[in-house]
């Protein structure tokens, strides 16, 4: 198993489109810094709109490393998805159109194996893009746009969060993010072992990705009520959880607590067990599959 | 002499097409085993059930003595396959490509070795080159390398001549012909060119529309005892009539179109003389000679011929 999720991480990580992500990522964020750094202050006034009035914060203070670092996943945690789809939809897919998916299955390993180890390899792949984005939109936003407490809006009010009480926020909110992109890559994944060719997996992801979504957000009771509960989607943007702070009886927020913990949890649980039952369902049909290709 | 392989009546049906009906054989130590058919005839089909690509629909495999998909793993160990056209990943280099699959065939992929192999099929001095730079010749010498990268006892050749130039085609029988006398390899390779199988293959087998028509030795296959004699007269039905009812009637092959028996070729004047004394009109008749004409008589559309009497 070890060999084998040596060999795949070697052919993604030596496969040119690989780093299209991380080059996407980098001039993504590299933008809204050098955006953030030139007209801040006047789009935070802009953006924090009626609450200006009830802000006893400074806008310079704002706009600080953390508060950038916020709101450049809450733009692109929405876009990785497709990142992730582009690797991980081509794993099996990818293979199979190439040719080399039937050398690959007729050695002496098992197909359960093959299957595991390119969605674990896929992991490592996720894990490096969202080290990547934590490097370049946190670290560096730290270095230029300095450390102080982050302002969080939340629906009609705003909370204020320590600045010595962010940093485990953002660790916790990577892990979430990071579960979150491995159900992604194994929807992708489980559409790949269904394929011959990479573009169906990959586009198919995003689509899925795009209704589930919709469906999720739109406020109609009868999808409130029985759908939006099974939908993955609902359960991807749980990350914010660990920057809604928790607060006590005189509205006083609570130092290193959450909101509502027992959501986030969830939000996890569900999330581990789409994943666990997609991979099953791509391991299932890779077994059963003739290889063809 | 053992069995390595051993086929027993294997079948795969995909939804409406029977790729692969009934079909039996058995290859032995040291053969060059020649899987002959025309294209859609069912020879990539079996190959595949042979490396456990594709599951049987009914029938059972043997390699080595054991149930391949009971002991799949074991068994694939030493067995090293090209299957069709030899797809490896462009964007890496030769080496990388044959580490890789050494690698999955469960050995360190050592550089001496690889460059060995890589020596073998004349790419040693392309070793750090992308393979997406390479000609076909190249890929398919590479494809080789990847399949012996093991040292495996059984080598499976799914139309290894496939895209190659003359002197590819020459190379590719050379390296069979070395496989299976140098090395003692046994090797079971499938092609469409009879001409190609014919040089390399002691033991042949030549299936059409997923069924055995005929295996045996080249020897076997071409004995002038068992030419395919074709007839042609001015009436096909009449002429079918007498030979049924005469000596002739056993050596009497069905067929759609011409008169076909399969014979003696020395008994050719004989023929003759019975078809004049019945008084048919024959206008032409043709002995076929080499393998191919063996091959196409038995494999040509519309021209498919089973015996009559056994």
């Amino acid at each position: 198993m070890w060999n084998l999720l040596q060999i795949e991480l070697f052919k993604i990580f030596r496969k040119p489109r690989t780093y299209l992500a991380f080059a996407i990522i980098a001039a993504f964020i590299l933008l809204i810094q050098l955006g953030l750094l030139v007209n801040g202050k006047d789009w935070m006034k802009f953006m924090m709109g009626s609450l200006d009035e009830s802000m006893d914060i400074e806008y310079s203070k704002l706009i600080n490393g953390y508060a950038v670092c916020y709101f450049v996943l809450n733009l692109l945690l929405v876009h990785v998805p497709i990142l992730v789809a582009l690797v991980a939809g081509d794993i099996v897919s990818g293979e199979a159109s190439m040719g080399t998916l039937r050398l690959l299955a007729a050695k002496p390993v098992s197909r359960t194996q093959i299957i595991l180890a390119k969605y674990f390899a896929t992991a490592a792949y996720v894990f490096a893009l969202l080290l990547w984005i934590a490097i370049i939109s946190l670290v560096i936003s730290l270095a230029v746009f300095g450390v102080n407490d982050l302002v969080v809006a939340k629906e009609k009010y705003y909370l204020q969060i320590e600045s010595t009480d962010v940093l485990w926020r953002y660790f916790s909110a990577f892990g979430f993010a990071f579960i979150a992109m491995m159900v992604v890559a194994a929807i992708s994944l489980l559409l790949s072992t269904l394929s011959e060719n990479s573009i169906g997996p990959i586009v198919a992801t995003v689509g899925i990705i795009i209704v589930c979504t919709l469906v999720s957000e739109m406020e109609i009771p009868i999808y409130q009520k029985y759908i939006k509960p099974y939908l993955f989607t609902t359960y991807m943007l749980g990350w914010k959880g660990f920057f809604y702070i928790g607060a006590d009886a005189d509205n006083q927020t609570i130092k290193g607590s959450v909101e509502n913990l027992p959501a986030i949890l969830k939000s996890i649980a569900a999330l581990l067990g789409y994943m666990v039952l997609l991979v099953s369902a791509s391991v299932f049909v890779f077994r059963k599959k003739d290889i063809l290709s | 002499m053992s069995s390595i392989i051993e086929v027993n009546n294997l079948s795969k049906q995909f939804k409406e097409i029977k790729a692969v009906d009934g079909l039996s054989f058995s290859v032995e130590t040291g053969d060059v085993y020649g899987f002959l058919g025309q294209n859609g005839a069912g020879k990539s089909t079996t190959i595949r059930m042979l490396l456990t690509l594709v599951k049987p629909t009914t029938g059972e495999i043997h390699i080595f003595g054991k149930n391949l998909f009971a002991h799949r793993k074991e068994i694939l160990k030493e067995v090293g396959a090209v299957i069709e056209k030899p797809d490896l990943y462009k964007y890496l280099s030769a080496f990388d490509n044959l580490a890789i699959f050494a690698k999955l065939s469960g050995i360190r992929p050592e550089r001496d070795v690889l460059m060995k192999k890589l020596e073998l099929v004349g790419l040693a001095n392309r070793a750090k080159s992308k393979v997406k730079t390479f000609s076909q010749g190249m890929k398919q010498r590479l494809g080789i390398a990847v399949a012996l990268v093991h040292n495996p006892k059984l080598i499976i050749l799914d139309e290894p001549t496939n895209g190659l130039d003359p002197q590819g085609i020459a190379d590719m029988r050379n390296l069979v012909l070395h496989l299976s006398k140098d090395l003692g390899k046994t090797v079971l390779v499938s092609s469409h060119l009879l001409s190609e199988i014919e040089l390399v293959a002691n033991r042949i087998i030549i299936i059409d529309r997923g069924k055995k028509v005929v295996e045996g030795t080249a020897a076997e296959l071409l004995d002038p005892s068992k030419t395919i004699v074709q007839v042609e007269t001015l009436d096909n039905v009449a002429a079918k009539i007498n030979l049924l009812s005469s000596p002739w009637a056993a050596a009497l092959l069905q067929s759609e179109g011409p008169i076909r028996l399969q014979m003696n070729k020395a008994d050719i004047p004989t023929l003759t003389n019975d078809l004049v004394g019945f008084g048919t009109a024959v206008l032409s008749i043709h002995p076929r000679h080499s393998l191919e004409d063996y091959f196409l008589s038995l494999t040509t559309p519309n021209q498919h011929v089973e015996p009559i009497a056994n």
